[in-house]
């Protein structure tokens, strides 16, 4: 039987052929805790009387959503995880400061391609980028997996992905999925695993791959993967880890649900309009709108090419009156990059505020939250009514070049109009 | 299993953000969770959840974060069955996995009508809706059962 990715990852994982439909139980390899899941998880192991894990060798814990803490309780929490950790005898525990869960997994290279993986976090797609399969629970069904080490899935039909062309100058990997949100909807990955192929794939560095399987949950999709290839081979070399990529590849031949191709040389700089991912329209068609505030970082697009994007629109400019750009690097890792480069000045030098690598204002409950009736651009994944904590807010979604280009100007602004 | 009562109809896209607002993440008493189920839609909302034990929304329910309150408050809010045109898929997993049943039909969802009495049979995969019969793809009987015993933690406890 010939298998795509996520067919041959479960069928190792469960330890029998997988297809797509049936519903196997399955051994992950990788179980990860984000913070503001610790108060749950705790309540729940409390309830079934689970006082020490069986595998506490495959857990991480990364302090990423509200970090550091913004009040009393969510502070308890984290020193009720710190001691959790301990106790358990949890090694791999990221703390404040060190980065957004699934920007360090890739950094530190903990999974590996061909690797099954959970987190408590729904962009957890983006580890596709290494071709592992990462995918999000709820805390309730991360509690059983510590406690019994086994999980049931159903195994998705599979999507293909065809990218073929190149890109354009200031148009990157987060227009391509806004463009392919815009064409496919929302939900055309519902439960479907996502394959990224085509001969535009080898010229994507690793930051555009993870960018590209984060932006899949937005479409529904259960895991994405772009398959191993020589770019997966040098990011594992750089950071000294042997992998076998034969695991993180799937079968010629293998059978899709369907097949969909884009010519990127197509693609122009987009935006997701309030308040569903897949509103999407070209830049240049949603200029008029004025911003109050514009956000660089996230699991989505805080990498150093992202910073590095926005501060090469921003040389030389300042942000507007009125307008304030909170740029949130998404680890410690591409803090400190981005500090050797000469990127983190140079913003703060056009007017950025530069915070604690972690999720920062994306999700709505940490740093930057949105006062009534304003607008945001952000370079994050998602503009749900009330996403950055205020219901009379509006959330753009854009590149980071066009983030940084509508901080420049004042409102939303195709990033090619200012240079 | 038997679930019965008047549905609470929602539109398509409903996210998690709505359902239950990030505010709210360190709520972790259930009852209270319960009084801001929907609040993102409005402060009317949770009230209307209460009174519905059905809840019917239209696609791509519960897309979003992965946050299990956007399916425990709407359980602690007395809502015994979500029926949806689709759900996102870890939505679907956390009320399985906390006890709330779940069906997947595009007929039912359309059938359904505001406050009407939906009686649903998820083992046969039959519901009456206004003197009519829909019937639908059961959930296989291990969710089911998962469903029956309050959720994948208190199974595990059970043994």
């Amino acid at each position: 039987m010939r298998q795509t990715l996520a067919e041959k990852i479960l069928s190792r994982a469960s330890g029998a052929p997988a297809r797509p439909g049936q519903f196997i139980e399955a051994a992950p390899d990788w179980t990860f805790l984000i913070d503001t899941s610790v108060r749950v998880i705790l309540g729940h192991l409390a309830k079934i009387g689970l006082d020490k894990l069986p595998y506490p060798e495959r857990v991480a814990v990364f302090y990423d959503h509200y970090a550091p803490a913004d009040n009393v309780a969510n502070a308890t929490d984290h020193r009720n995880g710190r001691d959790f950790a301990r106790h358990q005898g949890i090694t791999r525990f990221y703390d404040v400061g060190t980065g957004i869960s699934h920007q360090v997994v890739a950094e530190k290279g903990l999974v590996q391609p061909g690797q099954l993986a959970f987190n408590t976090d729904s962009h957890t797609t983006t580890l596709g980028g290494l071709s592992c399969f990462g995918t999000g629970l709820g805390a309730a069904e991360m509690a059983y997996v510590w406690a019994t080490g086994r999980i049931w899935l159903r195994v998705p039909q599979t999507i293909r992905v065809v990218l073929k062309g190149q890109l354009r100058p200031l148009v990157d990997c987060k227009d391509v999925m806004l463009t392919l949100l815009g064409k496919l909807s929302s939900r055309a990955a519902i439960y479907r695993a996502v394959e990224f192929h085509g001969d535009a794939i080898q010229h994507l560095p690793m930051a555009s791959r993870l960018t590209l399987c984060n932006m899949t949950t937005e479409m529904g999709a259960k895991v994405a993967f772009v398959p191993f290839d020589n770019v997966t081979q040098e990011h594992y070399r750089n950071l000294g880890i042997d992998v076998d990529g034969s695991l993180g590849q799937p079968d010629d031949g293998a059978t899709y649900e369907k097949t969909v191709e884009l010519d990127l040389g197509e693609v122009v700089p987009s935006v997701a309009c309030p308040h569903t991912v897949d509103n999407v329209r070209p830049a240049q068609d949603v200029k008029a709108v004025p911003i109050h505030q514009a956000f660089l970082g996230t699991c989505t697009n805080g990498r150093l090419e992202d910073l590095r994007a926005a501060a090469k629109v921003m040389k030389g400019r300042t942000v507007a009156a009125g307008v304030r750009m909170i740029v949130t690097p998404a680890s410690r890792d591409v803090f400190n990059a981005a500090m050797k480069e000469g990127i983190i000045a140079d913003l703060s030098d056009s007017g950025c505020v530069i915070t604690t690598p972690g999720c920062g204002a994306c999700c709505g409950v940490h740093m930057g939250l949105l006062g009534d009736s304003e607008v945001c651009i952000s370079s994050g994944s998602r503009n749900f009514l009330g996403r950055m904590g205020n219901p009379t807010s509006s959330v753009y979604v854009a590149s980071p070049a066009t983030v940084a280009a509508s901080a420049v100007v004042g409102h939303v602004i195709d990033p090619r109009m200012l240079v | 299993m038997k679930v019965s009562g008047p549905a609470l109809i929602v539109g398509d896209d409903i996210n998690t953000d709505v359902i239950y607002p990030s505010k709210y993440l360190a709520v972790s008493d259930r009852a209270e969770q319960a009084l801001h189920a929907f609040e993102g839609l409005g402060a009317d909302w949770p009230a209307k959840v209460k009174a519905h034990p059905v809840l019917i929304a239209g696609w791509n329910f519960g897309c979003g974060s992965s946050r299990e309150q956007g399916a425990t408050a709407v359980l602690a809010a007395g809502v015994k069955l979500v029926v949806a045109r689709s759900f996102s898929r870890i939505y679907m997993r956390n009320c399985i996995n906390n006890g709330l049943a779940v069906v997947e039909s595009d007929d039912l969802v359309s059938a359904a009508e505001p406050d009407g009495i939906v009686e649903a049979d998820l083992v046969a995969g039959r519901a009456k809706v206004a003197n009519r019969i829909i019937r639908f793809e059961p959930l296989p009987q291990h969710l089911i059962d998962i469903i029956h015993d309050g959720g994948l933690l208190a199974r595990l406890k059970k043994g």
